[in-house]
């Protein structure tokens, strides 16, 4: 290279690197294709917090993500889930933006389960763009400069004079351009730069990051002002491809029975008349999975035909006896015995895991004691796609399709239930159609598998029906959280007294300690920010008796709830304006070292970098609260008026204020939402504003209706009839969205579970503002008619 | 054997005749736009059109439909108020996960073909039957007006 007799440090650093990267050259289409030596991934880096802490970390390497064809089109992979979030569109916007490629020009691939090779892409706790941002601008930046390198290589002139414009690079004094198209077999022989050698881009420069949909540039979509959205086109014309939607060739379609209570297994099976239902091949036993069952298939019985309906008429035609005596005692699970057994000991001391000051001696000499314990029940998440996978074995080897939120557990799952080796098993990521958690539990993958095997390696397709669904969900846990507050005269809050009860998702992996985890406590428990000289907090007792699982923003969920509504509770007895009141339990702006108050998981992030700031908690309440036009002014009339709730979840923070009527009838009318939100910098606004919004619908659900309950051990809901979910007339019209702190010197936050936890007790609280009745059990269901406003 | 026209093409087919229309485009004819949400007629993700109104096609048997047009998600590319609608979905950014959007667009179809310019209350009625879990119900809402407006503008 001639161009090593000039002192540019990128070409210098290159040179340098040991083992320089040969692209396919001649391979045609995917020219930068992948070559990477996955040890220097990421090895400077000692795994510790967030992507670092991740299995597999974190890839920045663009031969890994980025190919250019000869014609110019880019291929940029996404190796996360896509749920509805828009990864698909947000992670490769990143990269496309910082390599300088036009978006008309790029095509997505969706990866494989292979995190070796991609990094981590168990897609769950709104992690994506907080993992994947800097990384994934790195990788555009390194492909920017080897492009910027060929271009210099071919014009044999310094790299400091050849800039990337839009697909192209230009040679700066002379206004010569070269193609991406044009440089990419170049640039693919060329070395990927030293990460302290790429340069970023500004954010005066990105044209796709950090954009409202009316500054995009021209083109960028198929008209101006329209958001960007990859799969948009597919989706409204039906050619989206979800799980059910892969079909194989002399595939076999499979329903299960499953057992009803949790670790029940089979007694007897009639299968005479299910054999007889045209169509149906087989009916098999499976073996039930014993009690903390993992991601196990629960068993059953399956039954195999050559099409749906017909599996679901002979599942219906079966005749099983369960045998309850291997499920302990979920056989006797009844929720509303589990409800008041949990608030009987929450009135015990339960095992403290935060304290400071003496809460027995504020509660002691306290001019006046508050007490509230509230509940949150069961859900399931209920994706609008049931669970449904495929799985075809053949030679030693197995593929399997399905709609996974974490595919790297999906193959290696199935490695170790079919003995092979990983290498052996392939597992290709569908569009989910919803996960909220459920789809991070790859069983129904594990199930294909199973049936694949048993039908001597024929495709087969399992398929879940939505009874199925709610039946046999990884539940989200169900909760009592009981408060008590101490005043002093001059009403400030002296004491607080948290005692939490919910099963723990850990007993889904091993023994039942019947207490949450460090990483459930961290969900609005110990990381509660709130300036009071006495705070204990303690945990109860509360076994599992379901498999329990997460939920799009899980135990945020009750403890939003219970604090949320009890702060107001405490701010209406000491008679002060809750938001004022709200703004001084917070105390003075600080940023809060998790550890300090025993919280040790901060969601896995660094606690310097990621703090508890209670400026930022300060600001979101501000904002809601004034676009709100807190507290109401002249839209308040009688039985109407406003609530808030804040919360901080997942490295982001939000407040909601509701502007709620409940009429005579006790019909809850939402006339207005405003939801302030911070989550740093905001990648891509559009999608976050969609979050939030389908946050917002999904946390009106959770006040308002939707809950599971169990009766001898069984899930009492079946479909979409007795498990409530909104529809069109029960969510607001009104929902605004306004960013704080979309700047860059604060570290990414997620978006797609930290705005559901404030829903639910904003509008409990504007309820209560509206009619003076106070919800403490959710969901709201009836009790606005009976209740005693 | 079953006879029936579907986005226009006659059909004959050899099903049972209590399959539901769904499974039959499903699983017989592979054509998967029109998804499984309940199977109860609960939730609107299989919405089709037969002989233009919208059904649930997971809880109408086949031979409901034995000499009548059904209409699926695939043929609105081709259809004047369809390709509106898709245009106005695409505007608003309405999908998220995407799964019941087909649903809610062939129920927005019918009901700007029957009511071409509907109230925020007719677009209530007429989509209540439509769950969407991810939340879309406001852009879908702002979609209709907007496919409303395109109507208005191209008539
Ligand atoms: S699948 Fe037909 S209405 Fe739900
Ligand atoms: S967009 Fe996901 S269910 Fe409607």
């Amino acid at each position: 290279m001639s161009t090593s007799t000039t002192t540019d440090p990128l070409l210098l650093a290159n040179v340098s690197r040991r083992g320089l990267l040969k692209g396919l050259g001649a391979a045609g289409a995917l020219v930068l294709a992948a070559r990477w030596d996955l040890a220097v991934a990421a090895e400077d880096e000692a795994p510790k917090y967030g992507a670092d802490a991740m299995p597999h970390g974190w890839v920045d390497n663009p031969n890994v993500f980025i190919s250019i064809a000869v014609d110019g089109s880019v291929t940029i992979i996404n190796h996360r889930a896509e749920m509805g979030q828009g990864i698909r569109t947000s992670l490769v916007m990143v990269i496309a933006d910082e390599m300088g490629a036009d978006w008309s020009s790029v095509k997505v691939m969706q990866a494989d389960a292979d995190e070796a090779r991609y990094g981590n892409q168990n897609t769950d706790g709104s992690r994506s763009m907080r993992h994947f941002f800097e990384p994934l601008r790195r990788c555009g930046a390194a492909a920017r400069t080897m492009l910027e390198q060929a271009a210099a290589q071919h014009w044999q002139v310094p790299v400091s004079d050849c800039t990337t414009t839009v697909h192209q690079v230009i040679h700066t004094p002379s206004g010569r351009a070269l193609s991406f198209g044009e440089l990419a077999t170049t640039a693919s022989e060329l070395p990927v730069p030293e990460r302290q050698f790429l340069r970023l881009k500004t954010r005066e420069q990105w044209r796709y990051i950090n954009k409202q949909p009316d500054q995009l540039p021209p083109g960028t979509t198929e008209k101006a002002g329209q958001p960007m959205a990859i799969d948009g086109r597919d989706i409204v014309s039906g050619k989206a491809i979800y799980g059910a939607d892969v079909i194989l060739d002399n595939m076999l379609f499979a329903v299960i029975a499953r057992p009803p209570v949790y670790g029940a297994s089979i007694q007897s099976v009639d299968d005479s008349a299910a054999l007889q239902v045209p169509g149906v091949v087989k009916v098999v036993q499976l073996p039930t999975a014993s009690i903390a069952s993992a991601f196990s298939p629960l068993g059953g019985v399956a039954v195999i035909a050559n099409s749906t309906w017909a599996a679901l008429s002979g599942r219906k035609a079966l005749t099983i006896t369960w045998d309850n005596s291997s499920a302990g005692d979920n056989a006797a699970y009844d929720s509303v015995a589990f409800k008041a057994a949990m608030e009987a000991e929450s009135l015990k001391p339960g095992k403290v895991v935060r304290t400071q000051g003496d809460i027995q001696q504020a509660l002691n000499s306290a001019d006046q004691r508050f007490e509230a314990s509230y509940y949150s029940p069961h859900m399931a998440q209920a994706p609008m796609e049931p669970p449904v996978a495929i799985a075809h074995i053949k030679d030693g080897r197995v593929e399997a399709w399905g709609p996974v939120q974490n595919p790297q557990a999906a193959r290696d799952g199935l490695a170790k239930r079919l003995s092979l080796e990983a290498d052996n098993v392939t597992v290709h990521a569908t569009l989910l159609g919803g996960g909220f958690g459920r789809k991070a539990k790859p069983d129904f993958v594990f199930e294909a598998a199973d049936l694949s095997q048993i039908m001597d390696g024929r495709p087969v397709r399992v398929q879940w029906s939505r009874e199925d669904d709610l039946h046999h969900s990884f539940f989200h846990t169900v909760s009592v959280d009981r408060l008590e507050a101490s005043f002093n005269k001059e009403s400030e809050v002296t004491g607080w007294l948290h005692r939490s009860l919910s099963p723990s998702i850990k007993s889904l992996f091993g023994p039942d300690s019947g207490h949450m985890s460090d990483i459930e406590l961290a969900m609005g428990v110990r990381n509660m920010p709130f300036d009071i000289p006495a705070i204990q907090q303690e945990t109860g007792e509360a076994m599992a008796h379901v498999r329990i699982g997460w939920f799009r923003s899980v135990y945020n969920i009750p403890h939003a709830f219970a604090i949320q509504s009890f702060v107001a509770e405490l701010a209406h007895k000491a008679g002060k304006d809750h938001r004022d009141f709200l703004l001084e339990l917070l105390g003075p702006d600080r940023q809060i070292d998790p550890r300090n108050q025993n919280e040790p998981w901060n969601y896995r992030e660094d606690p310097i970098r990621y703090p508890i700031d209670t400026a930022r908690y300060r600001d979101v309440i501000k904002t809601a609260t004034r676009k709100a036009n807190w507290p109401g002014g002249t839209r308040i009339a009688a039985r109407r008026a406003l609530g808030l709730a804040v919360h901080h979840s997942f490295m982001s923070y939000a407040a909601v204020v509701m502007d709620v009527e409940v009429s005579e009838q006790g019909e809850v009318i939402i006339h207005r939402v405003d939801i302030a939100f911070d989550c740093g910098p905001q990648v891509n606004p559009e999608r976050i504003r969609s979050q939030l919004e389908g946050a917002c619908a999904m946390g009106v659900g959770i006040a308002m209706m939707t809950q599971i309950t169990a009766g001898d051990g069984k899930v009492q809901q079946d479909n979409f009839h007795n498990y409530l979910v909104p529809r069109h007339s029960q969510v607001p019209k009104e929902i605004h969205i306004h960013a704080v702190n979309d700047r860059l010197d604060v570290p990414i936050g997620g978006a797609g579970e930290p705005g559901v936890p404030p829903i639910a007790p904003a509008l409990c609280n504007a309820i209560f503002a509206a009619t003076g009745q106070r919800i403490r059990t959710l969901p709201i269901a009836g009790q606005l008619r009976t209740g005693n406003s | 054997m079953i006879s029936l026209t579907i986005n226009g093409t006659p059909q004959q087919l050899e099903v049972a005749a209590d399959t539901p229309i769904l499974w039959v485009l499903r699983d017989t004819l592979q054509m998967t736009g029109t998804r499984f949400g309940c199977g109860m007629a609960l939730c609107g993700a299989c919405t089709v059109h037969l002989d233009g109104n919208p059904i649930r096609s997971c809880a109408t048997p086949v031979s409901y439909a034995a000499g009548k047009h059904i209409t699926t998600i695939e043929a609105m590319e081709n259809d004047a108020v369809g390709q509106r609608v898709q245009d106005a979905w695409m505007d608003e950014a309405v999908a998220q996960c995407g799964y019941c959007q087909c649903g809610q667009i062939m129920s927005a179809v019918a009901l700007l073909k029957s009511n071409p310019k509907p109230t925020d209350k007719d677009i209530t009625n007429a989509m209540n039957g439509n769950i969407c879990r991810c939340g879309t119900y406001p852009r879908i809402r702002k979609a209709i007006h907007r496919a409303a407006l395109y109507t208005e503008v191209k008539a």
